[in-house]
């Protein structure tokens, strides 16, 4: 049998229901803080994604905290985004990710850097979404660097890559996410959803043209707290869209966190029994605390075991 | 330097001038050297802050960008022009990615000396890409 590059790939294609869940680095040095969250993922998610400088604002590297994760024995969803850095600094990190024992990436564009707490930076964006997938795809596949030279041991990398049903233009995000897995990407995490009404329309298009059977799409859950965040996202965030029903319906409640909590159960609950979704993705909103009562509540846990590490793939 | 040297380098400035004022003029071109704008609709994706070649970005929210609130998404544009003139297929086609030695050149002469193909994507960098 093939060996499976990652636990998360082993787990989707054995079709098990993942749960990934998203750990934001902290913007200090402070390594201690992320050994302490990780109580909050071991057991209770299948693997972790790091962002990379989400909404451009500075935070440790994604791949120092990727790494502090792997030597824990955890298993990260390295997020890399095309604002920081050309081709060759991409590179150059795809090859020392593998080295380090990463096994999966998440290729994303990134958010501008006017955007977040440097905007007089030089944002890069040499490659978009699209080509990063096809450069680290190439790589893998056919060993070749962006410029055809010879790789001689390959990055063996789970290729992701992010999806938006909640941005413009609507009728085409089904076939942008097509033209994704065209060029390599394997797994989809989505935007986070909040409007179900939106998320199925997306959902019956690409199950409609058969999208579902090429790639394993991930939910995207986050879960708040209060109304606030929500109404801060609502504001300042692009391509969300949050039904002002549910704001309103996280102001009234007595206990916005249970509610936060119940909100999010729901969501997770319809996303199941869409056919074609294949996991769930917790991004909480500075609220890492609540993702084992949340897995718990939804009935996925335990998580189910494999031991990718007995495979030569992953011992190489 | 010698005179058809001169004349090269003459030659060049005017070709790249006259290109640059009709395609800044016409359509805010920012001279890639690489044109798309057969497949965009004739809008430059270049201007997208973001510098996507490939569809837009997640961020429009109310068909405006998440960088210029006050202004379209240019793939928005795109994605509207094409579907109006019923050229969307050509939207879904990936571009290579960019050939930045290419930047600020003329790519009408790029087309005639075969440095980029005609629907304006780098040869070298298709070859590199194997695209
Ligand atoms: S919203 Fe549109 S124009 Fe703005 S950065 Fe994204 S793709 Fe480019």
């Amino acid at each position: 049998m093939a060996g499976y590059l990652s636990k998360l790939e082993a787990l989707l294609k054995t079709r098990q229901f993942v749960v990934c869940a998203e750990l934001e680095p902290p913007q200090s040095a402070n390594a201690e803080a992320i050994y302490r969250k990780m109580k909050y993922y071991r057991g209770v998610v299948d693997a972790i994604n790091v962002t990379d400088s989400a909404s451009a604002v500075v935070r440790m590297s994604s791949l120092a905290v990727s790494t502090m994760l792997v030597r824990e024995g955890l298993e990260p969803v390295l997020q890399m985004t095309c604002r920081d850095r050309n081709r060759i600094a991409l590179q150059g990190d795809i090859l020392g990710a593998a080295g380090l024992g990463v096994r999966n990436v998440l290729c994303l564009t990134g958010d501008h850097q006017t955007l977040g707490d440097h905007p007089s930076a030089k944002g890069v964006f040499d490659l978009d979404a699209c080509n990063f997938l096809r450069m680290v795809r190439r790589m893998r596949d056919d060993k070749r660097f962006f410029s055809g030279g010879e790789i001689k041991t390959e990055p063996r990398l789970f290729i992701g890559a992010g999806a938006n049903p909640f941005a413009e233009p609507f009728e085409w995000r089904v076939r942008h996410l097509a033209k994704k897995i065209d060029a390599g990407a394997e797994f989809v995490q989505t935007q986070c959803i909040f409007d179900l009404e939106r998320f199925d329309k997306y959902m019956e298009q690409i199950r409609a043209e058969g999208i579902h059977e090429r790639v394993f799409i991930i939910a995207g859950i986050s879960p708040a707290k209060s109304a606030r965040p929500l109404e801060y996202m609502k504001e300042h965030v692009s391509g969300l869209m949050i039904p002002d029903a549910l704001i309103a319906r996280m102001k009234q409640a007595h206990d916005p966190q249970a509610e936060g909590i119940a909100v999010a159960l729901e969501i997770i609950a319809h996303v199941r029994q869409t056919p074609g979704i294949r996991g769930v993705h917790l991004m909480p909103l500075k609220w890492a605390s609540v993702i084992p009562t949340i897995v718990k509540e939804a009935g996925l846990l335990p998580r189910p075991v494999v031991d990718v590490t007995a495979h030569p793939v992953a011992n190489a | 330097m010698s005179m058809s040297l001169l004349l090269r380098d003459v030659g060049y400035g005017i070709c790249y001038n006259a290109e640059r004022i009709a395609k800044v003029v016409l359509f805010r071109c920012s001279m890639c050297g690489q044109c798309i704008l057969r497949s965009t609709g004739f809008v430059c994706p270049m201007r997208c802050p973001k510098q996507m070649r490939n569809g837009p970005c997640g961020g429009p929210t109310g068909g405006m960008c998440e960088v210029y609130r006050d202004r379209k998404c240019i793939w928005v544009r795109i994605y509207k022009r094409n579907r109006f003139f019923g050229q969307l297929p050509k939207t879904e086609r990936r571009m290579t990615p960019l050939d930045w030695e290419l930047w600020e050149s003329a790519a009408w002469l790029n087309v005639v000396t075969k440095k980029i193909t005609l629907s304006g994507e780098s040869r070298r960098t298709k070859e590199e890409f194997q695209d």
